[in-house]
């Protein structure tokens, strides 16, 4: 760093008129001899690789067409042609085709509510309200059955809507799950610390699939004759049940951290254990694990992906069966590539957040 | 005044330990512990650094719990009954050597949380309660900031007025001026000396001296969890009875 600060006001005195970009480069990537082959060889591989890349997915591209264009060209370019034919199937899935603006609303409202939460202003008692009523519409959105929509049963719902939905309530009840499994597990009472410690262990230790499988498949057989309990409903859980394991132990972190004389203080000023964890511990804990609970949420996100294990079409799924179609057999890594898209817009946005609102929660610590 | 000590002697103690006994695991940390303070009274406790004094205090609000003997504050029996806890918390006010400020509040939350939540008073008669103490703390001014952007003279005395907006009877003061910088000590021992003025009963684990001898009424000398010697100020430092005293004494005395 120091070489490299030398390195620019040496040249600095020579040329006057060199521009800080050029400073920047002669200071980072050729300051030395090793630097400078460095800095090639990766020049070159990454200028062969965009090369590839664009010829793959731009100019040997099909963009519009039928499937046997994209024939022509496989290896060569990339067929986005399936999109156009596909994206209906891809989003909606199964869902009847002339009511499809339904998920389509249904999507736009979540998007509404996920943006309308990350305003800080809008974390007020009337946030529980909005959810609510956006998660009422769509309810009444996707299944119908009143207002004159016709009746959809959730066996048809899939695609983007069915990730958003498995994903939402995954996150949002999880959460609570994990903050009270967190307490449990460092509660003084034994009976609810060792529940705590059981359930924790008890199903951060097996794969989701297996949770999943035992959602759909054994739980069934324990209900009493006559009494079903929708797929969907089974899945979601699952979800939750699983993730709650993994953030409670993010939780539990975040309360290790906090130094004993917080706690010790809101005792001493007469705040009860419900007042005290909610006021003074959870605020504080809760944004020192920032990070490692997007991290999970994140995973979440993308394990949604994983009910395809008991036949429930979401996003990816839908995908999938979309290029079993015969004529578009064979073209599923493009359309894995679009759909990685997808969720890579959702989980780096998840990120993006995160970072912005760590940095303003701690702003009290730098100032 | 003679007078006025006679009448206090016949009322009840607003803190009393007897037998007090506390163990970690094996080690006895407190060792029958008998004590007692009256209203009014302003008690500063010494002794070497493991002797028990802060173990001792924080008994008293049951940061720590005993396991033998009894503890009285304000005529109610410590016990684990949770509601006669946290009724002896709302009375007993207290200030840490690490000050324990909640850092996520600004200095005007951290007044008005317990007095809000614990006290139900209104929020606006609590922030009013709240500037009048932080203006005897002299830092009115910082009301709306973060703990983290004061000095540690100023946190600590953002601490005392924490505690006094509860309007407790009795303040416990656990080494409160052992992790200032030097500086800021005076700052800190002379918003309590004004405290003690003003009649605030006052339990002090402390080693400046100088605050015993100005505000003391009683002076109590702890050793490996036992109570060696408790005298007035004068006597005690003028004539210590007892061997350990004596040692303890010139140590932080005489250099």
């Amino acid at each position: 760093m120091a070489n490299g600060h030398a390195a620019v006001m040496g040249g600095n005195a020579g040329r006057p008129t060199e521009s800080k970009a050029v400073q920047w480069i002669r200071a980072n990537l050729f300051s030395s001899w090793w630097n400078t082959a460095l800095s090639l060889v990766l020049l070159y591989l990454l200028g062969k690789f965009l090369f590839w890349f664009v010829g793959w997915g731009v100019t040997n591209a099909i963009w519009y067409g039928a499937a046997t264009e994209c024939r022509a060209v496989k290896g060569i370019g990339a067929c986005w042609a399936v999109f156009p034919e596909k994206w209906r199937f891809i989003l909606f899935a199964t869902y009847p085709y002339e009511d499809q603006w339904r998920p389509a609303l249904s999507c736009l409202i979540f998007f509404f509510l996920y943006a309308y939460s990350a305003l800080r202003r809008n974390w007020n008692t009337r946030l529980p309200a909005v959810w609510i009523g956006g998660l009422l519409a769509i309810a009444v959105l996707m299944w119908g059955g009143i207002l004159g929509l016709a009746f959809v049963p959730q066996e048809r719902w899939g695609g983007l809507v069915l990730t958003l939905i498995l994903s939402t309530f995954g996150i949002a009840l999880a959460f609570p799950l994990a903050i009270l499994l967190a307490l449990g597990r460092r509660s003084h009472m034994p009976a609810i610390k060792s529940l705590c410690v059981v359930y924790i262990e008890l199903i951060r230790g097996v794969p989701l699939i297996s949770l999943l499988f035992m959602a759909s498949v054994m739980f069934p057989l324990f209900l009493p004759e006559g009494i079903t309990i929708d797929k969907l409903l089974r899945a979601q859980i699952a979800i939750i049940g699983f993730a709650g394991a993994y953030l409670a132990e993010v939780v539990r972190g975040g309360l290790q951290a906090l130094p004993k004389g917080q706690y010790e203080a809101a005792d001493a000023l007469g705040l009860s254990y419900w007042q005290a964890t909610r006021m003074i511990i959870l605020p504080q804990a809760l944004r020192l694990v920032i990070p490692p609970m997007v991290n999970t949420f994140i995973g979440l996100f993308k394990d949604t992906s994983l009910v395809l294990i008991i036949g429930l079409l979401d996003i990816l799924n839908a995908a999938k069966t979309a290029v079993s179609d015969p004529a578009w057999r064979g073209f599923g890594p493009d359309v894995y590539f679009g759909v990685s898209l997808i969720y890579f817009v959702f989980c780096f946005a998840m990120s993006k957040y995160s970072q912005r609102i760590e940095g303003e929660l701690n702003k009290s610590k730098h100032r | 005044m003679s007078a006025v000590k006679a009448a206090q002697t016949t009322e009840a103690p607003m803190i009393e330990l007897k037998k007090l006994n506390k163990w970690y695991g094996e080690f006895h940390v407190l060792k029958n512990i008998d004590f007692e303070c009256r209203k009014g009274q302003k008690i500063v406790v010494c002794g070497p650094s493991g002797s028990g004094k802060s173990t001792m205090i924080r008994c008293i609000n049951r940061l720590e719990e005993h396991q033998t003997g009894d503890l009285i504050v304000d005529g109610i029996e410590l016990t684990n009954d949770i509601k006669n806890i946290e009724a002896i918390r709302r009375e007993v006010g207290m200030v840490f050597q690490h000050f324990n400020l909640f850092p996520h509040l600004t200095v005007l939350e951290n007044l008005t949380l317990a007095p809000i939540w614990v006290r139900k008073v209104p929020k606006k008669e609590a922030e009013e309660t709240a500037m009048h103490f932080l203006k005897r703390v002299r830092i009115p001014e910082q009301a709306n900031k973060y703990p983290g952007q004061l000095s540690g003279g100023q946190q600590q005395r953002v601490a005392i007025a924490r505690s006094l907006c509860m309007k407790p009877k009795i303040m416990l003061f656990d080494e409160p001026t052992s992790a200032l910088d030097p500086e800021m000590v005076k700052e800190v021992l002379d918003t309590m000396i004004e405290l003690a003025r003003e009649g605030m009963t006052m339990i002090c684990v402390t080693h400046e001296m100088g605050f015993a001898k100005a505000v003391a009424d009683k002076v109590v000398f702890m050793d490996k969890g036992e109570i060696v010697e408790a005298n007035e100020p004068e006597p005690f430092f003028s004539n210590p009875q007892n061997e350990r005293t004596k040692l303890f004494l010139s140590q932080i005395l005489n250099h």
